[in-house]
């Protein structure tokens, strides 16, 4: 494996362009475009302030740079570096912002969660959208971005209004039954949307795109509920990971629960295998996999060699109780991603430092991803059936 | 002598004390001191001695003591000590022995009585002792076990009464669970309320500057772009109208209604793979079921066979059905009936196979269908045994036979015994070829007679044309009524008859029946005129015969082979006689018949 020289960056903001060719990174003020084969210098662009986030537009032609504190959007072309375009909301704020999906509409999430206001890059045309709801995840595109779902809370009530991503025109309005929406999801195919309640409540509702509400599922009524949700390529299955450390998965066509995994603090079961990473200190969360993976020994980039040996069960996973006191606690399951042919689910319960994990979209190889360190996981090829 | 020395002793004892007795004391001195000292003496009396004896009896009162001890004596039974006579008691020495004798023996016994009685008391006082011993000990552990008895009681009492605090407790914390639940809730209640309160507020918070940032009209609100872009897809945009509001609408249903359609068709193709899964579950259970039918002699399992495949059947019939209606309820309850009950056979049976087997291993289970298998396997060497001895036996009887066939007593004998049966098979051979010759000679006069017969019939038919000919000639020119047409017509049937005087054929007087046979007789000529066509393929036959009965009648028995080929000759000359003695339909017949 060879490696390249090391570029500064700032805010852990480097993204790669979806179509792979270039790698944009930011240092302090500036937006570095690179070509990922040559990571030679394609473009330099400046900007107004400091940078806060970055992303490509979907067809990879353009940049977005937001800067959150001057409440200002400034987008860039690759092809045409001459080409320039500056978004400001002034007084209104800048709490976020992102590309719509066919890569010429810019949304920002004014301050305080006023409005949402849709920029359009090809015509002179501003929509707003009022009220949003301020929650985890309360925008979410379908993955043909043709619809967009946005939560809303009106009269302390919350609303899913679903817009058509062509030309922004409200499809659907409905109310949803829950206590404080928290998040929304699309699943995959677009045909269903997963809906979930904060944490003080276990529930999740799932509506199909023409807003009718398909099924409920609530799995236990007074401790902290869900902490995280996931859908599984094929749309065929939802998992959802709670604060009380369980997986859950429901099927797609009763919307009733599959079966349902734990993260026990001890794994004695005989079908796991739990690797250690000998020498190094913290365990970026190997040995806490569900249990039906079957990885083998993976390597660790850069300079330290660390060796993977099978530990005997039943053995105990090391963990640091979290304060009870404290908001938001620091235990369930708070990350989950499903392998593209969705036979595996990683998941990733408690406090470890795993920021994120992510499956290439082979299949089989995970990378797991904390602050610090990055590490991958290969999956053993079975049989295709 | 010793006894008079005795008895002089306390005589003279008593003689010699100087001591004065008191007559009145005889009461007080028995009798025991005087013996004491009477039965260990040879002692010599101290003077201690003779003043207690002398207690009792004195000089003076001799006589006294005398009849005293007289008195007593006889009191206690013994006769008289002493005898009166002439004034004063006078000893008889004698019986004053005897009794002195008695009263030893008496003493003596007393003395044994009084040991034992000793003895005994000894006895029973250590009994008493221990007795009072083991009193003391029982009453003790009696004390014990009291006092344990009370420790008991007393722990269970607090047992209980631990028990009963404990509930209380339990129903205590159920109560404070309940109420911090209660108030969970109300809190909960209060919260939402309170959140509604503040949300509503900051709505209008929000209202209010998004008002005043609106009313701002701030310029810097803009966007500012150097040129506006083209759409990523080339399309211009669109307008929103309604018509754009149906055509979204219409894109969201169709979505909608692929995802369902590519849904219900997976499912279809699931539900007919688990159909096709249940049928084979189905019919293979019902495949080991009936294999066991055989073993079983349930009535109620062929019963249920019977209906199971009737219900195959049915299903069978269903399946092709159920392939056209995938939804039809009854197809599918059916089928789901019958594997249940297909299922539950078969737990039956295997539960009867693992109650079999637990029966059988505890060694007590006797049926006659299944044999243990040490029984088997006894069998089975009983029957290779049979099998053994059966085989010796044979050989025997083979080697036994070979001697017989090949070794006789003596060459002469076995030479003569040879050609004694050599002679017997050429006499029986000589006569079969004989019959054999004679009867060929039979079937050549028959063949030539059939064959002069069959020239004379292809002369006939041939005038029977010719007659046939003029006479359709006569009819057809001769139409008239007035022509007599019986002539032709039985001179016809006539020559006809002449011609075959022995065949079977049912001649009518009708056209269509002589036509009929006219053709068949045409048909067979053919096979008539070359007249000796028919009989040597017929030989060939009959001989072709031969070999075939020589191949499968022929076994090793070499002395039936000759009979076999004569009695195969015999039936088919019996057949060719037959053949040549029937008409042509026959001979036809069997030269058409395949062999």
């Amino acid at each position: 494996m060879n490696f390249s020289e090391v570029f500064r960056h700032t805010n852990q903001l480097c993204r790669v362009s979806p179509d792979g060719k270039c790698l944009a990174t930011c240092v302090q003020y500036r937006l570095v475009v690179r070509n990922i084969n040559t990571l030679q210098i394609l473009h330099l662009y400046t900007c107004l302030d400091q940078i806060a986030h970055v992303e490509w537009s979907s067809d990879s032609q353009f940049i977005l740079c937001a800067m959150y504190k001057r409440g200002l959007v400034q987008v860039w072309s690759l092809e045409q570096p001459d080409w320039h375009c500056k978004i400001d909301e002034g007084s209104a704020g800048l709490v976020s912002s992102r590309w719509s999906p066919d890569g010429r509409h810019v949304l920002n999430t004014t301050e305080f969660h006023l409005r949402v206001t849709v920029w359009s890059l090809c015509s002179k045309s501003v929509s707003y959208i009022k009220y949003p709801k301020a929650c985890q995840k309360g925008l979410d595109f379908s993955r043909d971005g043709r619809y967009m779902a946005l939560a809303e809370r009106r009269d302390c009530k919350d609303h899913i209004s679903v817009f058509v991503c062509e030309d922004w025109q409200l499809l659907r309005h409905f109310e949803t039954d829950t206590q404080d929406l928290s998040g929304v999801e699309w699943s995959p195919n677009g045909c269903v949307l997963a809906v979930w309640d904060s944490c003080l409540e276990y529930k999740v509702l799932l509506y199909s795109l023409d807003g009718r509400l398909l099924s409920t599922y609530s799995a236990y009524g007074w401790s902290l509920g869900i902490k995280s949700i996931a859908w599984s390529p094929s749309s065929q299955f939802l998992a959802i990971g709670s604060y009380d450390e369980k997986v859950r998965i429901l099927n797609h066509i009763t919307w009733k629960k599959l079966t349902e995994f734990e993260h026990p603090v001890s794994i004695s079961d005989s079908r796991a295998v739990v690797y250690r990473e000998m020498e190094r200190r913290a365990v970026a969360g190997s040995d806490d996999l569900s249990i039906h993976h079957q990885i083998p020994a993976g390597t660790s980039l850069f300079s330290t060699q660390s060796k993977y040996e099978i530990c005997e069960l039943p053995i105990y996973v090391p963990i640091v109780k979290p304060d009870p006191d404290r908001a938001n606690p620091k235990i369930g399951v708070s990350t989950m991603a499903f392998s593209s042919d969705s036979r595996y689910l990683a998941t990733k319960n408690g406090s470890f430092q795993v920021l994120s994990l992510s499956w290439h979209c082979g299949g089989d190889s995970l990378i797991l991803l904390s602050k610090e360190h990055l590490c991958l996981c290969y999956v053993e090829a079975e049989a295709p059936k | 002598m010793g006894d008079r020395w005795m008895t002089a002793m306390p005589e003279s004892s008593l003689e010699n004390q100087d001591i004065s007795c008191n007559s009145s004391q005889f009461t007080i001195y028995p009798s025991m001191y005087p013996t004491q000292f009477a039965v260990h003496s040879s002692i010599p009396f101290s003077k201690n001695s003779y003043s207690i004896l002398s207690a009792f009896c004195s000089e003076e009162n001799i006589s006294q003591c005398i009849s005293y001890i007289n008195q007593e004596v006889s009191s206690l039974g013994f006769p008289a000590i002493c005898t009166e006579c002439s004034g004063q008691p006078e000893l008889n020495m004698v019986s004053v022995l005897n009794t002195v004798y008695e009263l030893l023996q008496l003493h003596r016994r007393s003395q044994r009585t009084l040991e034992n009685l000793e003895t005994e008391q000894f006895k029973y006082s250590s009994n008493l002792e221990h007795l009072q011993l083991s009193n003391s000990k029982l009453k003790d552990q009696l004390e014990h076990s009291k006092r344990e008895n009370t420790g008991l009681f007393e722990r269970e009492r607090q047992l209980q009464m631990k028990i009963k605090s404990l509930q209380n407790s339990l129903k205590n914390e159920k109560e404070e669970v309940q109420k911090l639940q209660n108030i969970i809730s109300s809190r909960a209640t209060q919260y939402n309320h309170d959140m509604k309160r503040k949300e509503r507020e900051y709505t209008k918070l929000k209202e209010r500057l998004n008002q005043l940032l609106i009313d701002k009209k701030d310029k810097k609100l803009a966007i500012e772009v150097l040129n506006y872009v083209g759409r990523s897809d080339g399309k211009r945009s669109l307008w929103k109208t309604g018509k754009t509001e149906a055509r979204n609408e219409e894109e969201m249903y169709q979505t909608l209604l692929k995802n369902y359609e590519s849904r219900q068709k997976d499912l279809m193709v699931e539900n007919a793979e688990l159909k096709k899964v249940l049928q084979q579950m189905k019919k293979e259970m019902v495949s080991i079921l009936s294999s066991r039918k055989h073993s079983l002699k349930g009535e109620t399992i062929e019963e249920s066979l019977e209906q199971t495949a009737s219900d195959n059947e049915e299903d069978v019939c269903d399946s092709s059905r159920e392939t056209l209606e995938l939804s039809c309820e009854h197809a599918r309850e059916q089928l789901t009936n019958s594997i249940r009950q297909q299922w539950r056979l078969l737990k039956d049976h295997m539960e009867k196979l693992n109650s079999q087997a637990s029966l059988v291993q505890n060694g007590k289970w006797v049926d006659n269908d299944v044999i243990p298998r040490k029984a088997h396997e006894e069998e089975m060497d009983k029957l290779k045994l049979e099998i053994q001895q059966c085989k010796d036996f044979i050989q025997t009887q083979q080697q036994l036979w070979q001697q017989q066939l090949s070794s006789p007593c003596d060459d002469e004998t076995a030479a003569l015994l040879n050609d004694c049966y050599m002679l017997e098979e050429k006499e029986r051979l000589k006569e079969e070829w004989r019959l054999f010759d004679e009867q060929r000679r039979n079937f050549e006069k028959e063949r030539k007679n059939f064959t002069e017969a069959a020239i004379r019939l292809g002369r006939e038919r041939k005038a029977f044309e010719e007659d046939r000919a003029t006479w359709l000639k006569h009819q057809f020119l001769n139409m008239t009524p007035f022509i007599d047409r019986k002539k032709p017509q039985t001179s016809y049937s006539h020559s006809a008859l002449s011609k075959s005087p022995e065949s079977e054929m049912k001649i009518v007087s009708t056209p269509g029946q002589l036509k009929k046979s006219l053709s068949h007789t045409s048909f067979s000529t053919p096979k008539a005129t070359p007249v000796k066509m028919p009989s040597t393929t017929d030989l060939h036959r009959t001989l072709r015969l031969i070999p075939e009965h020589r191949s499968f009648k022929t076994q090793p028995k070499m002395g039936n082979l000759q009979d076999s080929i004569l009695s195969s000759d015999i039936s088919d000359k019996t057949r060719v006689l037959k053949a040549g003695n029937c008409s042509i339909y026959t001979l036809s017949d069997a030269e058409n018949s395949p062999k």
